[in-house]
């Protein structure tokens, strides 16, 4: 417990480079069984972040411990300074599964609006922001539509349209992509790596899918099982803005894969198929 | 078209036998009337507006106790759906007054309302409440973990969070138990003006049978069966509010 609280104390009188969220030791148990353990992680401001993992890894617990959805049995996440003790508006999260994270009963244009009217912006600014928002995200079309009558990958814009709307200060983004076909997916990686660029917003994005993590990551995370910890964390210094063909084509491209794959076949021998998918 | 008259099928044969019957003289109970008659103290009670005062008392009663029982049902169940400690102490005392059968407080709440709209509302709610309210506690926990993540993260404070993501989520399974409260409604408003009330169509059944005007008691009870349908019919009917546009889900 100890060196934990200097830690803490040090990242609060910023004594460190300005990092937008400090992982300090963080540990997250279920019961008896360890989930995450000894984590130790800084995001910098304005970072695009991913972290990979086999399924089961604790992705999804670390995501949502950042939202501040989960709760940490040891140690302590830093948001710009501050111990984050539950969710708040300034850290956005973007669940894998759309259909359930959306409101059915609301238009499109409905379920970004409830993003403004959480933040008590007044009635009549509310449409202008919504309008150039749907516009943004290609839901002009639909915004009188019904979730459920939306395909997948625009579902999933209305939820990152709400997200946005929120005007988060970190943008968490728990497999976006997973559950979209690979035409969609791609599209939406690039929409998501120009929003990400706009403005400025620390994200912070899992996957289980190395490739869509080395595309899109400033920095890739890989987290293993045993022990349930950052194995390692490598640097992409791939040109930006990125391609969906060049970039996947730079031999540098390839040799993160490599090196990531490698990791992650060594870390869960059963599990190795999940980084090629 | 078709299917309505297959389905009158039955009751219009029933209709031509007892009227029948009666007029050859086989059927001589003093107790059931005839159509023909009933058609005719029916028509006269419409014409003379008594049916139509009567009916409106009882509706009105009606309605104000399930409009009671609604709010204080919704509101107490979303409570106790939401917070689970809650539940647990309020859970006991529940299900000790809830199979008190409401007539039987029907003195009770004479001593306190004298007659009139107020004793009736009262029992009516009473009878009302439980169905509501149990739906709404189970129709609150089955509301999706998600959305509730998702008003947590927006921060939206317990009012709005009531209001704008738990209540339209559990509307469908809440419209379940409003139905059910509807129709018992309508029976204990009748049961009281029956037994103690003096007010409407209850009280006029009574009436009628008391003064041996048997043509109009049965004019009145199939009135009653009209009612019974048409509320029925205005239930459904706003159970495809919201929920119907999430059914493709």
């Amino acid at each position: 417990m100890q060196p934990l609280r200097k830690d803490v104390v040090a990242a609060r009188a910023g004594a460190e480079a300005p990092s937008a969220l400090s992982i300090r030791n963080l540990a997250v148990r279920f019961g008896a069984r360890t989930i995450l353990n000894a984590i130790n992680l800084d995001i910098r401001e304005g970072e695009f972040l991913c972290i990979v993992g086999s399924s089961g890894s604790g992705k999804t617990t670390l995501l949502r411990v950042l939202a501040g959805l989960a709760r940490p049995a040891e140690g302590a996440v830093l948001f710009e300074g501050t111990e984050i003790s539950g969710p708040s508006r300034d850290r956005a999260i973007i669940f894998q599964d759309y259909s359930k994270a959306l409101l059915p009963w609301r238009t499109v244009h409905g379920n970004v609006a409830l993003s403004l009217e959480a933040r008590n912006v007044p009635a009549g600014e509310r449409n202008a922001v919504i309008e150039k928002l749907l516009a943004k995200m290609g839901l002009s079309q639909a915004q009188e539509q019904f979730p459920g009558q939306l395909s997948g990958g625009m579902q999933q814009r209305v939820q990152i349209a709400r997200c946005l709307a929120q005007e988060p200060k970190l943008l968490l983004m728990d497999e976006p992509f997973g559950a979209l076909d690979a035409m969609t997916r791609q599209t939406l990686q690039d929409e998501i790596l120009q929003l990400a660029a706009e403005r400025r917003i620390t994200t912070v994005f899992i996957t289980h899918d190395l490739e869509e993590a080395i595309y899109l990551g400033d920095r890739v995370i890989v987290l293993g099982q045993s022990p349930a910890t950052i194995i390692t964390s490598i640097e992409i210094e791939l040109p930006r803005p990125r391609s969906q063909l060049t970039t996947r084509e730079d031999s540098r491209f390839l040799a993160y894969r490599h090196r990531l794959f490698e990791m992650l076949a060594h870390e869960s021998p059963p599990d190795q198929s999940r980084g090629q998918s | 078209m078709r299917r309505l008259l297959l389905g009158a099928i039955i009751p219009v044969s029933f209709l031509i036998i007892w009227e029948g019957s009666s007029q050859a003289g086989l059927l001589t109970l003093e107790s059931l009337s005839r159509p023909s008659d009933i058609l005719v103290a029916g028509y006269a009670a419409l014409r003379d507006g008594s049916l139509m005062l009567a009916t409106l008392q009882t509706c009105e009663t009606a309605l104000l106790g399930l409009a009671i029982a609604a709010v204080a049902g919704i509101g107490v169940g979303a409570i106790l759906g939401l917070l689970p400690t809650a539940e647990r102490i309020a859970g006991p005392t529940i299900e000790a007054l809830r199979p008190i059968p409401a007539i039987a407080f029907m003195p009770l709440a004479l001593m306190v309302f004298g007659f009139g709209v107020r004793l009736e509302a009262s029992i009516v709610a009473y009878a009302c409440i439980w169905p509501i309210l149990i739906v709404t506690v189970s129709a609150v926990r089955a509301v999706e973990g998600r959305l509730l993540e998702v008003a947590a993260v927006l921060e939206l404070p317990l009012w709005k969070r009531m209001t704008k993501i738990v209540l339209p989520a559990a509307f469908a399974r809440i419209n379940v138990g409003l139905r059910v409260a509807a129709a018992i409604s309508l029976v204990v408003a009748i049961t009281v003006e029956i037994v103690l009330n003096p007010r409407g169509l209850g009280y006029r059944l009574i009436l009628a049978q008391q003064s041996l005007q048997v043509g109009l008691m049965w004019a009145q009870i199939l009135w009653l069966c009209v009612l019974g349908y048409v509320l029925n019919l205005v239930l459904s009917h706003l159970g495809r509010g919201p929920a119907a546009i999430w059914r493709p889900l």
